[in-house]
Parts: structure tokens; C-alpha cells; sequence
């Protein structure tokens, strides 16, 4: 076979295999949603992220020891912005338990959350993802969307959707109970 | 020329119009470039232009204030390593490959038609070398 044949085979071949990658790189995260199924708990991502309306950053790590229940948001969500009145109330209910609600505000103006913040007098810790790669590492495509975290920093439950109060009563209280 | 550079400076830095950041820019949630997006983060967006033209910001200023919130997969341009490296690469790489293969094929038509028989036809048998001059030299006449 001619250069010439060998080199449009190959620019076929290379073109076919990018086409492959592009596709399979976009491909949803799934490994999270399997690892709870099967009643696993798998080591919760973890990524920097600046704090919602003040300076610095934090991450997951900084919340070691206690129970975090970890809530996708966004200010031009509706069904997201309808639960935060019930995830201010599971604040202030497991607060004193070692535990705490951390929001993390996805792919927002932080002035339009901020809104939020103040309107539901918020006092659970809110960071941003502004560019939704956190929330990517979490495979995340419905928003709102909760993860639980256990006081060793693994996920133990998952909410891709709206929670309530039945399904936050049924999945805390074990967490709660269990030592760091 | 003074007055050309007072016409080029205040030429750059006009306020901006919704339409003319739309199309550089991306909706973050829908992947799609904003002016054809419809959605709740797209209206954000736009909100956010509005405000920012309303307060005489220029296209470059609107357009990191986007980045600022959103991160700069905002702008309409493709990441700059990973998958969105392709975009640059894939057609500098066939733009080489076709260059490339004019290059060869060039060349190759050049030595044929150094090396090549004549381009003449094939050599005629003599009674149709004498029916073609006979029929030549009627149109002559």
C-alpha cells in the first residue's frame, strides 16, 4: 500500500478514535449512584472552593468528623431555592448533633445567591462551584441534588432531585448516631 | 490623526449591546452559545449583561464579569487543554495533512509530465491519416 493510502487510514483511524473520546468523556458519572445502591460507601470528592459572600476557600476536609449534608443549589433553580427553608430547619436541628448543612452554590452570580442568603436567613456554610466541576465529580445532572456524607467523609446517601422532610428523618439519624 | 485616535478610542470603549456579548459567550448550563439559549441560568446571564451595560461597562469589562462568576467556560471560546485542545488541533493537523498532500500530488503531476509520453494521441492508421486530411483541408476551402 502507498504513504498516501496509510496516511488517510491513519488520519481516519485518529479522527474515529477523538470522535470516541469526546463522546465517552461527556458520558454522566455514574459510579457514586452504584456504589449507594449496593450499600457502599465510597470517599466523597473533595475540591477547594471559595465561601459564598466572604473571602477564603474551604473543602469537604475541613468538615472531618461530622456529618455534612452536602446540597447542589442554584438561585435561578426554583426547586432548589423551594428547599432551602427545609434545609435551614435541618440545620438548626443537627447543628448541635456534630453535624452540619453545607451548601454549595452551582454555576450562580454569587449577588443573586447572596439574595437567597439573606431571604431565607440562611446560617448553614455555603461554597461556590461556579464552574460546576465540583458538582461533576459527584456525576450531578438534576439539581437540587443532596449527598450525605458520614462523619468518616464517605457518602452514604444520595437525593438527585428534591428532598423531604420523610426521606431526611429516615436517612439521618443513623449517621448522626454513628461515633467519628 | 489626532482626531482619528480620539475616534478609535472612544470606539473601544463604547458600552456594550445585549446582542453583541450574546454571541460570545456560552449559556454554562445548556452548553449552547447564549443567544439561541432559553433557560433560567441563560435569563441569569442575560440579567447580569443588562446590569452591566446599564452601569457603561465595554464588552471586554461585561465579559469578565461573566468569567468571575461563572469561570471561563462562560466565554464562546474551547478550553485550552484536555478534550477542548482537539478544537485547535484537529484542524491545524488537517490543514498540514492537505498541504501535505497537495505538496506530494503537485509533484508528482510535475514528473509525469517530465518523464510522460507526449501529450499527443496515439499515432494514426494511414488510411485514417489521409480520410483526417482529406476532411481538414474540405474546411479549408
Amino acid at each position: 500500500m502507498r504513504f498516501g493510502s496509510w496516511a488517510v487510514i491513519a488520519t481516519l483511524v485518529a479522527l474515529v478514535g477523538l470522535l470516541s473520546y469526546g463522546v465517552a468523556s461527556k458520558r454522566t458519572d455514574t459510579s457514586i449512584d452504584e456504589a449507594v445502591a449496593a450499600g457502599q460507601r465510597i470517599e466523597a470528592p473533595e475540591m477547594d472552593l471559595p465561601v459564598l459572600g466572604q473571602p477564603g476557600e474551604r473543602t469537604l476536609s475541613d468538615y472531618r468528623g461530622k456529618v455534612v449534608v452536602l446540597n447542589f443549589w442554584a438561585s435561578w433553580c426554583k426547586p432548589c431555592t423551594e428547599e432551602l427553608p427545609l434545609l435551614e430547619r435541618t440545620q438548626k436541628r443537627i447543628a448541635p448533633q456534630d453535624a452540619t448543612v453545607l451548601g454549595i452554590n452551582y454555576k450562580d452570580v454569587s449577588g443573586d445567591a447572596l439574595g437567597f442568603v439573606r431571604r431565607f436567613r440562611l446560617t448553614f456554610p455555603t461554597l461556590r462551584d461556579r464552574d460546576g466541576a465540583f458538582a461533576e465529580l459527584y456525576g450531578s445532572r438534576a439539581f437540587p441534588e443532596t449527598f450525605v456524607i458520614d462523619r468518616r467523609g464517605r457518602i452514604a446517601a444520595q437525593r438527585r432531585g428534591p428532598v423531604d422532610q420523610r426521606w431526611l428523618d429516615r436517612t439521618l439519624p443513623p449517621l448522626l448516631a454513628e461515633p467519628a | 490623526m489626532k482626531l482619528l485616535a480620539l475616534l478609535l478610542v472612544a470606539f473601544a470603549a463604547a458600552p456594550a449591546s445585549l446582542p453583541d456579548v450574546e454571541d460570545e459567550v456560552m449559556c454554562v448550563e445548556c452548553g449552547t452559545v447564549l443567544n439561541i439559549s432559553n433557560s433560567p441560568v441563560a435569563d441569569q446571564e442575560r440579567a447580569l449583561i443588562r446590569r452591566q451595560i446599564a452601569q457603561g461597562r465595554d464588552k471586554e469589562e461585561i465579559k469578565a464579569a461573566l468569567v468571575e462568576e461563572y469561570g471561563p467556560g462562560v466565554l464562546a471560546m474551547p478550553d485550552e487543554g484536555g478534550f477542548g485542545l482537539a478544537a485547535y488541533l484537529v484542524p491545524a493537523l488537517l490543514a498540514l495533512l492537505a498541504a501535505g498532500g497537495l505538496a506530494v500530488a503537485a509533484r508528482r503531476w510535475r514528473r509525469r509530465g517530465d518523464d510522460g509520453p507526449p501529450a499527443t494521441g496515439p499515432e494514426l492508421e494511414p488510411a485514417d491519416d489521409r480520410r483526417l486530411d482529406a476532411e481538414l483541408a474540405a474546411y479549408d476551402r
